[in-house]
């Protein structure tokens, strides 16, 4: 692999855990599987490239963007609770209505940002090269992201949260006001996941209708791989780990991108990183059963 | 620092001196949104233009990558393309293009079937774009679309177009029909299919409103066309297609772009850049070349017959 194509699999990686870390909010903290997500990417994308070529601030953009997923987040939240529908039917029609809104925010199915100013212009005049400095700012963005999430996990109202998504019941008997934590949770979860898109359409020069296309399994690819590598019971360690399996995951694709040497044509390219995400998937569950049959060796 | 210089530059010739001596071949690299059979006609039709051209064998390196329809993808591949240090990067198809021309700040990129390139932003202006990029365009010739259907259906005032309203070319086409239609005093009645499974209902939904159907270069109806040709024969109303590729599949007429043509198109433009030409100094290309295909078999079925001077001038009749 050359550096440029590495620096920009770690690029897309570290976007990419951001979305890894609204995931693991929703998939493992609230236990509310969500695919809002597949649709608030792409309206993070969209409202934000919307605004830049408007002309506003590429860090206001950004910002609107992340609000907008994150109301889309709400929306899901509230079929959930004010109606009972069924979280993961919930997401679904959030998601099938944001297809709509996306293409209405646009007004088109692709808007272009190449040449328009992104949150990477101030930057520029640093003489960093684009490369370096493109992953260095995303690379930024999402550690010091992560970071603040594992802070807010580690307060009582994260607390709260985890108490929610670990046992419901216990959490309202202990006086927890469960409905505002899943309300909250999906919010931040999908303002997480906009901000990704707002990051990837300037990153990349283009929002398109059909962006957020896999978003969830990309996201939850990422959350499994990074835990099976760590386990650990550090708020830190395990949202760093998220972006961590989400740079694997990049890698993954590089590789099957890289696989022309096998015989592999670029139509495999799908099942050549469902192969290699699954060994790594698999990989450490068979490492732990050959260590327990070692250690029975051992004692008989 | 002289005499690191002077070996800097003695070094340089004699790698220069070698590498004339081998002539180490070109390296093209190619890259596609998704994978069909048009996009990849036309990748074919470059590859074998250049072949045809002085890169035979091993002349030449020539590489594909398909992102599988997943903008993020085209993403990575764009960077992986990049960091090859390719003489020519191909993209091909719009989310494609954009992703490799932002991805590149000096190799030469070739886009192929970008329907509208300034508005995708690959290039600033047609004319002498100036930057790394050129390539071809392949926005269709709307007014030629209508005149054909006309020619069919003289008494012709609504005419139903199935699309996808997600899809960026399919929906310049719309708008442009939309346009020369009115000129025209016909009305274009559209019908929303976001997925391959709609496509069906949103052909029946033309049933009573269209005196004809049109299909554009659309690659959620193109893959469910037999669809839309089965509502055509049921409520006997013709359908058209922007590509000659559908006539085969039941479209009554079509006149258009041969993919495989604008491949060759595509490949004269890599050839120039190969050649040494600076892209920003080519002219992006707009696709030229009508092919007139009918299917007798169709109009018969779908009630509609073909008029003597659209069979005279056919170039292909199934």
């Amino acid at each position: 692999m050359s550096t440029f194509a590495f620096l920009g699999t770690l690029e897309i990686g570290f976007i990419y855990g951001l979305v890894a870390i609204g995931v693991y909010l929703t998939f493992r903290v609230l236990d509310f599987p969500d695919l809002t997500v597949d649709g608030s990417f792409t309206l993070g994308a969209a409202v934000t490239a919307t605004l830049i070529v408007l002309g506003f601030n590429a860090y206001l953009a950004t910002l609107a963007g992340a609000l907008a997923a994150a109301c889309a987040g709400l929306v899901t939240a509230w079929l959930n609770l004010r109606f009972n529908i069924l979280h993961l039917l919930a997401s679904i029609l959030t998601m099938t209505a944001l297809y709509t809104i996306n293409l209405r925010v646009m007004g088109k199915p692709n808007v272009a940002l190449i040449m328009e100013p992104t949150v990477l212009t101030p930057f520029e005049s640093l003489g960093i090269p684009n490369m370096y400095l493109k992953v260095l700012f995303v690379a930024a963005c999402s550690i010091i992201v992560g970071l603040i999430v594992a802070w807010f996990l580690n307060t009582q109202y994260g607390l709260a949260m985890r108490a929610v998504g670990a046992n419901t019941r216990m959490a309202q008997a202990n006086g927890i006001v469960v409905k505002e934590k899943v309300y909250v949770g999906l919010a931040l979860s999908n303002g997480l996941v906009g901000l990704a898109g707002a990051l990837f359409a300037q990153t990349n020069g283009f929002a398109d209708s059909t962006m957020g296309i896999g978003t969830i399994v990309v996201g939850l690819a990422a959350v499994i791989i990074g835990q099976s590598m760590f386990s650990s019971r550090s708020m830190v360690v395990i949202v760093l780990s998220c972006i961590i399996g989400s740079l694997l995951y990049r890698v993954a694709v590089s590789l099957a991108l890289n696989a022309d040497f096998l015989g592999f044509t670029a139509s495999d390219l799908n099942l050549i990183t469902a192969v290699l995400v699954g060994l790594a998937l698999i990989f450490p569950q068979l490492r732990n059963e050959w260590k327990a049959k070692r250690a029975k060796g051992a004692q008989q | 620092m002289k005499l690191h210089a002077v070996l800097k530059t003695m070094l340089l010739s004699a790698s220069l001196a070698v590498s004339s001596l081998h002539a180490e071949p070109v390296y093209v690299v190619s890259t596609a949104i998704v994978e069909h059979p048009a996009l990849d006609a036309v990748r074919d039709g470059i590859k074998t233009y250049l072949e045809e051209h002085g890169y035979a064998g091993d002349k030449m390196r020539f590489t594909y990558e398909s992102a599988q329809g997943q903008p993020a993808i085209a993403a990575q591949i764009a960077r992986k393309l990049v960091g090859e240090q390719p003489d020519v990067i191909v993209a091909i198809a719009t989310p494609s293009a954009q992703a490799a021309v932002s991805a590149s700040q000096d190799i030469p990129v070739v886009f192929s079937v970008v329907t509208d390139p300034v508005g995708a932003k690959v290039v600033p202006s047609l004319n002498q774009p100036g930057s790394n990029v050129t390539g071809l365009s392949d926005m269709v010739n709307v007014k030629q679309h209508l005149a054909l259907m006309k020619e069919f259906l003289p008494e012709l005032k609504r005419i139903g177009i199935p699309f996808n309203p997600g899809e960026a070319n399919s929906v310049a086409i719309v708008e442009a029909m939309k346009a020369a239609a009115a000129e025209m005093g016909i009305e274009v009645i559209e019908s929303a299919a976001p997925k391959s499974s709609d496509v069906m209902i949103a052909a029946k939904q033309l049933v009573g409103k269209a005196e004809a159907i049109y299909c554009s270069t659309d690659n959620t109806i193109i893959s469910a066309f037999e669809s839309v040709v089965k509502v055509g024969i049921d409520a006997q109303i013709p359908v058209f297609a922007a590509d000659t590729a559908s006539v085969e599949r039941g479209a009554v007429a079509a006149v258009g772009y041969d993919y495989a043509d604008l491949g060759h198109q595509t490949g004269e433009l890599v050839l120039r850049v190969l050649q040494g030409e600076k892209p920003g100094d080519i002219d992006v290309k707009m696709a030229e070349g009508t092919n007139l295909f009918i299917n007798s078999k169709m109009a018969q079925r779908m009630g509609v017959t073909i008029p003597q001077s659209v069979q005279q001038r056919a170039n292909k009749i199934y």
